[in-house]
């Protein structure tokens, strides 16, 4: 849910309307000499500014720069980029690491086919004009967001035990199959956010939209891909960016179900446990604040640039419609 | 809208008793919460945060052990505060430097404790009156590598063995195996019969294949403590025939495990023993108060079992728990007064009896009543003891071997590495930082 904030067009949004609505009423009166520096602007900015600064901006680049220090006798010392260097050449950490990014993106991959396709189909039946009884599926599919990641995982732990549940295979158990059935896991939980956000966009389409279509002679099948589907696909985009940013910052489901060691034999490490292990030791295994820094600081960066090719690769280009 | 309300009740229902289920799972934090409440304050009284790992004693040490404490020393209170055994270690360091840990830590053997000390969050103890009532061995877990300083009382050791259904012993006819080849013929006749999974343990949370597994049997082939020093000086090799041979052993216990032993978790496997639906659980000595409560049949021990034409056993007596007091305590005085009565025969009797399968190392003759407890501590009288090998300095480099015998253990039982090769990868990562090995 975070990353929706962060990625804040309601914020970007709200803040656009109170600018125009602010030069508009201020503008009018004296409109040719200076303007007067706007004030409520800061007033309205400096809470959340604040705040976000404090508790986002800070961290964030005091971890950029705990990345750069490495203990040496005792003290912290700076280091430029050999915590980096370290990280991705050193056989023992460089293999962990790829391993997690590896394993992250698969995660993120089946998120991204599964859970968003799946969304959209849901979005689209409980858009049906003619179901009944709507409010409580869209209730019900959306009610695994709201609960624990701990609940999730020991309801779903217990019903896939070969010991105590339904499945014979160990599907948590294997390399094989372990990453994925985590994921698919995190998929039923998470489901709702994306049917959701079709769903508002869905139901803001204009009837005479859909009504033109059908007159035209369009069926149901064709409507919804050459008429409704161009106007979801601006969401689509939103929604695959939140997914990604969720996905690679993902650590609660994995480190509740195989703990911090992820395994078998890793086969479920992501980026989270990895900074977990890395951050704060394991059992025998020390801690390192600034190699965990450093981790830290690289799911930053990919994060960074999953998003930036998002903004530059797709945002700029897709066609939005002013309905 | 009422209507729809109307329709959403069931399903908020359901969330609600879900959410409740949820909360009632930890029943500890209301204890914790009305103790507190109940015992705190007082005009002029010390209270002491202890840190611990151990969460399954919450009750013994707030309802057996610390009113005894109390009751002596009614100025003091003591609180027993205890974090998940597998997020103590990075909960207290960062606690520790962020100046918010407890006035008493419970100590892990070793290097996790040595760093605390060298790093001044652990207060020397070597002065402490009544140290002298622990020997050398029972200090070594909690001294620097010299043995000049203590930093942590010892309190418990755990030993290593397996424990046993007696009724379904009974019913099937068999009798507690001496050597392998009578392990594997018992294992083979419950395995024939079909109702019970011969052997009940998971490779899910990888330690117990190596802490209950490898550990567990290992010393019987490397010799106990001469082939744990002999790797540590260098003299002997992971991947030597001695450690191959531990590795095949617990290989060949994949046959017996339930079905999807490969995601079956710890306590997935403490409820199926104790439903009675396994005959032997690999266990430590620890297992024996809960199991006393939770399982309604009678359990037996048996050490385990020696190789071949072996006359000397070796079993895992683990120096498990210290405790030590925070170097920035604000009440030193009150913490030495508690570390003081924690050497006290006194103690270690409560201790013992309350906690049957932890056993005190202190010199004072204890009486254990607990008939499982004392068939553990017997085999002290007969077997040599030793501690799990990768404790004791193995584990200062990176990758650290205790982390890696639980990655490949796992893996030998779930057959994806094979014991000839989980030796050699233990080797190589000796290999890459530990002198001693590199010649």
């Amino acid at each position: 849910m975070t990353p929706l904030r962060t990625t804040g067009p309601p914020d970007g949004i709200g803040v656009e309307a109170a600018t125009a609505s602010g030069t508009a009423a201020s503008a009018e009166p004296a409109a040719k000499p200076r303007r007067r520096f706007p004030t409520h602007l800061v007033v309205f900015i400096a809470p959340a500014a604040a705040i976000y600064t404090v508790f986002m901006v800070y961290p964030l680049l005091d971890s950029l720069r705990l990345s750069m220090f490495a203990p040496r006798d005792g003290l912290q010392t700076f280091v430029g980029l050999d915590n980096f260097v370290r990280l991705l050449t050193d056989d023992l950490l460089s293999d962990a690491f790829w391993n997690a990014v590896w394993n992250n993106l698969v995660f993120f991959a089946v998120h991204f086919v599964v859970q968003n396709p799946i969304g959209l189909l849901l979005a689209a039946l409980l858009a049906t004009p003619t179901l009944r009884g709507r409010g409580t599926y869209r209730t019900l599919l959306f009610l695994p967001t709201t609960l624990s990641v701990v609940i999730v995982g020991f309801i779903w732990q217990l019903i896939i035990s070969p010991v105590w549940g339904f499945v014979d295979t160990p599907l948590l158990g294997q390399s094989s199959t372990a990453l994925v059935t985590l994921a698919l896991m995190s998929v039923w939980q998470y489901v709702g956010i994306p049917m959701i956000l079709f769903y508002a966009v869905l139901i803001s389409i204009p009837d005479e939209l859909t009504e033109a279509a059908t007159v035209d002679g369009a069926g149901a099948w064709t409507t919804f891909w050459r008429v409704k589907f161009p106007l979801i696909l601006p969401t689509v985009g939103i929604v695959s960016v939140v997914t990604y940013v969720a996905n690679m910052n993902a650590f609660d489901l994995i480190y509740t179900v195989k703990g911090a060691l992820a395994g078998p034999d890793f086969a479920s490490d992501i980026m989270g446990t990895l900074f977990f292990r890395t951050f704060f030791g394991f059992q025998l295994q020390q801690g390192s604040s600034t190699m965990g820094a450093t981790v830290a600081t690289m799911m930053f960066l990919l994060i960074l640039a999953g998003v930036l090719l998002y903004f530059y690769g797709w945002q700029r280009r897709v066609e939005s419609y002013q309905l | 809208m009422s209507n729809r309300l109307g329709r959403l009740a069931p399903a908020v229902g359901v969330v609600l008793a879900l959410a409740a289920c949820g909360e009632s799972v930890d029943p500890r934090q209301d204890t914790d919460a009305g103790d507190t409440e109940g015992t705190g304050g007082g005009g002029g009284q010390v209270t002491l945060v202890m840190e611990s790992w151990r969460n399954d004693d919450l009750a013994i040490w707030e309802d057996v052990i610390l009113p005894a404490f109390h009751e002596e020393h009614p100025d003091i209170r003591v609180t027993f505060q205890p974090t998940a055994p597998d997020e103590y270690d990075a909960a207290l360091d960062a606690k520790l430097s962020g100046g918010t840990a407890g006035d008493l830590i419970t100590c892990r053997p070793f290097d996790v404790s040595l760093r605390l000390y060298e790093e001044g969050h652990l207060a020397p103890l070597t002065e402490l009156a009544g140290m002298e009532a622990f020997g050398d061995v029972a200090r070594a877990a909690w001294s620097t590598d010299d043995g000049s300083e203590s930093f942590c009382v010892p309190m418990a050791s755990v030993i290593h063995g397996f424990l046993y259904n007696v009724e379904i012993f009974d019913e099937l006819g068999v009798t507690p195996p001496e050597t392998e080849e009578q392990f594997h013929q018992l294992l083979d006749t419950i395995a024939a019969d079909g109702t019970y999974a011969p052997l009940v343990m998971g490779t899910a949370d990888q330690w117990e294949a190596a802490t209950m597994g490898l550990q567990n049997i290992g010393p019987n082939y490397w010799n106990g403590e001469e082939g744990r020093q002999a790797l540590i000086d260098g003299t002997e090799r992971f991947d030597d025939e001695q450690y191959v041979a531990a590795f095949t052993e617990l290989a060949s216990w994949a046959e017996y495990l339930p079905d999807g032993y490969q995601s079956m978790t710890y306590p997935d496997s403490q409820n199926m023993f104790t439903l009675g639906r396994g005959a032997i659980f690999p266990a430590g000595s620890w297992e024996i108060a809960l199991f006393n409560q939770q399982a309604d049949f009678e359990m037996g021990a048996f050490a385990p079992p020696v190789p071949e034409g072996q006359d000397s056993c070796y079993i895992s007596d683990h120096t498990d728990i210290g405790v030590g007091m925070n170097a920035a305590t604000d009440h030193p005085e009150e913490a030495r007064t508690f570390l003081e009565w924690t050497t006290t025969a006194e103690f270690a009797d409560l201790y013992a009896n309350a906690l049957p399968g932890f056993f005190p190392m202190s010199d004072h003759e204890v009486e254990v009543d607990d008939p499982l407890a004392q068939e553990f501590l017997s085999w002290r009288d007969r077997c040599e003891s030793t501690i799990r090998n990768s404790y004791q300095i193995l584990s200062r480099g990176e990758p650290n071997l205790e982390n890696q015998l639980w990655d490949l253990s796992a893996q030998v039982l779930n057959g994806t590495v094979e014991p000839q090769e989980a030796a050699v990868q233990a080797q190589a990562g000796l290999d890459r930082w530990y002198e001693p090995q590199q010649q």
